[in-house]
């Protein structure tokens, strides 16, 4: 039913907007209906997007527990005293008030796919015609011994932005003189790649300053990571002898916790840290695993519209879906998001629907005014979202490059937000 | 302050000790330095006689005249709002726009960061001045490098663009770039005239403007999508 009708709508725009009605009134209700789980960059633009370029036509609902959503991207800068917190808190009035998007703050629960509904924990239904699930990232359970949600204050693991972040802060101004701040780095593939690596950073710009003699472990299941060259190239120049970073080929890997202890164990070796940040391995947000979607730990998607395999009329967009060669990324959901918005508006109303480009470039900051980047292009192919074209800095940039592309990064950040939010 | 003739220099005493609360600083601009300088401006900027809007106003006239007063160039609302809150171009003025263009017009579509060298920006003014006395002051020369000088076939050019592509297209560089036109770290990219955005676009392409980030979103455009933006830019409010 869904695919005939997607292909007859899309025969011509004058028809289709006669023709969408009847489509609609089978589903009991007014116009068509777009529920979206999750107001990250993903969910907030596709709401954005599709409430804006349907000029009312399509029904949005968004769902979001938190009334105010901090950015995980930039609050690594908060870490590292260059961002407030309130700089990276932004709130759902405008997405509200200027496109008339139902925001409810609550948690969704579960997808009835049968019925195409979704249940919210206080125990309202939201009927939707197209479901979009952009719910970030959760853990894996178990993936690193010894540490759980239980034990998250002991040892934050701040990988989605808010109170966390604030703890993991306070845990590294209260460090002792000399003491030790331990991170446990997380597998491939996971939110933010350069992520982990810029945060060594900021923390190492905050010790240098406050605590000179504190030492940095990361403790890293991989042996490479992004920008490795650059990041490399940061540390032995800006924290010389402060940052020992401990990789798969010397047992990065096989990493155990004890919270009551704050000990950290590394391939056999005990050592009694003052901070813990352990970024465990992820998966897909838990509702995209309970609507049956996903397939191991990610979502199968396909990569013209961000549809899921598993059901044509649930979308997926961000980290939870298995992107192919783009990185889990803010950047990288805000791209598919409007990839997958003009493709919903096709289903829905038979507006035009143009082929999907998507693009990324992350920022990171090593130190103050020394910004670098990484970025590409990507298309669809019928396997998976494909790279084309790529850049990344370079080891030994001069500083006024450096101090470009960290403005840079204030800008992109600007852009984005306004592109959700506002 | 309506602006006096100074000829090739311009002495910035008064400003400076309003600016710099009465210090003894006294420059002396130098319009020979300060054309080198405008090299960073020329690119949105023309001046001199014939000089037409280009992504900014001209700059024949700009002493003494009220922010955002200049006749036929759409001005981003910021500018227009400073303007008819009485922000008039003087020498005060301008130093502080040319510092910080965003601390003194905070949405201003001037995609600049600003010079931070007193001098520096002393010398651009004294070359500024040249051209700001009355239009006889004009030096019979042509305009500063145009910011569409260019070799692009004039069939590309010629290209009108499909606005809702346009609009589809747009969204990728709205992860970036401000929708309300202002530059805020990002280049703004709203009412460009046609042809500068194409051209732009296409240095980009062809790897002639340095920046990998463009290079690369320019490298995948078609120059009928490249047209598609242009048109949708062009008007974006």
């Amino acid at each position: 039913m869904t695919l005939n009708r997607r292909l007859f709508l899309s025969t011509g725009a004058a028809a289709a907007a006669s023709l969408a009605a009847p489509a609609v009134l089978a589903q009991g209700a007014g116009k068509p209906r777009v529920v979206v789980i999750g107001g990250g960059p993903g969910g907030a633009t596709a709401a954005r997007y599709i409430a804006k370029d349907s000029k009312g036509g399509i029904a949005v609902t968004l769902v979001e527990p938190s009334r105010t959503y901090f950015t995980c991207f930039f609050s690594n800068l908060y870490l590292g005293g260059f961002k407030e917190m309130e700089d990276l808190g932004h709130t759902y009035g405008t997405l509200a008030a200027k496109y008339r998007i139902n925001v409810v703050h609550d948690w969704a629960i579960e997808v009835d796919r049968d019925t195409k509904t979704v249940r919210l924990a206080s125990g309202e239904t939201l009927p939707y015609d197209k479901l979009i699930l952009s719910p970030g990232i959760d853990f894996v359970d178990g993936a690193v011994e010894g540490w759980s949600l239980a034990t998250q204050n002991a040892m934050p693991h701040a990988y989605k932005a808010g109170s966390q972040t604030e703890l993991l802060k306070a845990q590294i101004a209260a460090m002792p003189e000399g003491g030790i701040f331990a991170m446990v780095a997380p597998p491939n593939p996971f939110r933010c790649p350069p992520g982990p690596y810029e945060r060594i950073s900021m923390v190492a710009h905050t010790l240098r300053e406050t605590n000179p003699t504190a030492k940095i472990i990361i403790a890293d299941p991989k042996s490479k990571f992004s920008k490795m060259g650059l990041f490399q190239e940061g540390w032995a120049d800006l924290y010389p002898g402060m940052i020992d970073w401990i990789g798969q080929d010397f047992g990065g890997g096989n990493v155990s916790v004890d919270a009551d202890a704050m000990t950290l164990t590394i391939d056999g070796e005990t050592t009694k840290v003052d901070v813990c940040n352990v970024i465990p391995a992820m998966k897909a947000g838990h509702i995209a695993e309970m609507a049956g979607v996903a397939d191991g730990n990610w979502v199968p998607i396909n990569p013209a519209d961000m549809s899921s395999k598993a059901d044509p009329d649930i979308y997926v967009l961000g980290d939870s879906a298995d992107q192919g060669d783009m990185p889990k990324s803010g950047f990288a959901a805000n791209s598919q998001a409007k990839v997958c918005a003009n493709a919903v508006r096709g289903a829905l109303t038979g507006s035009k629907v143009f082929p999907a480009k998507f693009s990324n470039t992350c920022w990171s900051l090593i130190d103050t005014d020394n910004g670098v980047k990484v970025g590409a292009t990507y298309e669809a192919t019928d396997e998976k979202i494909a790279k084309v074209d790529g850049f990344i800095s370079e080891t030994g940039e001069n500083s006024a490059l450096r101090k470009a592309t960290y403005e840079e990064s204030e800008g992109w950040y600007a852009g984005i937000v306004a592109d959700m939010f506002s | 302050m309506r602006a006096r003739p100074f000829h090739a220099t311009l002495a910035a005493c008064v400003a400076a000790n309003v600016l710099w609360g009465g210090t003894a600083w006294c420059q002396t601009g130098d319009a020979k330095e300060g054309a080198k300088i405008f090299s960073q401006c020329s690119g949105c900027h023309e001046i001199g006689q014939g000089a037409r809007d280009r992504i900014g106003p001209h700059l024949n006239g700009i002493f003494g005249r009220p922010a955002a007063a200049h006749d036929g160039f759409d001005y981003s609302k910021s500018m227009a709002r400073a303007g008819s809150d009485g922000l008039t171009w003087t020498v005060e003025t301008l130093d502080a726009y040319i510092e910080n263009p965003r601390a003194l017009v905070s949405k201003t579509r001037m995609s600049f960061r600003g010079l931070d060298d007193p001098q520096d920006r002393v010398n651009l003014m004294a070359y500024l001045r040249n051209y700001s006395d009355d239009p006889s002051n004009i030096p019979e020369a042509e305009p500063t490098a145009r910011g569409t000088d260019h070799d692009l076939a004039p069939e590309i050019l010629a290209l009108v663009g499909d606005a809702e592509y346009g609009e589809y297209l747009s969204s990728e560089c709205l992860s970036c770039h401000m929708a309300d036109g202002s530059a805020q770290g990002i280049p703004s990219i709203t009412r460009w005239p046609t042809e500068d955005f194409v051209v732009a676009m296409h240095a980009y392409k062809a790897g002639l403007r340095p920046h990998p980030v463009m290079q690369m979103m320019a490298g995948r455009l078609s120059d009928e999508e490249i047209a598609a933006l242009a048109a949708y830019f062009k008007d974006l409010d």
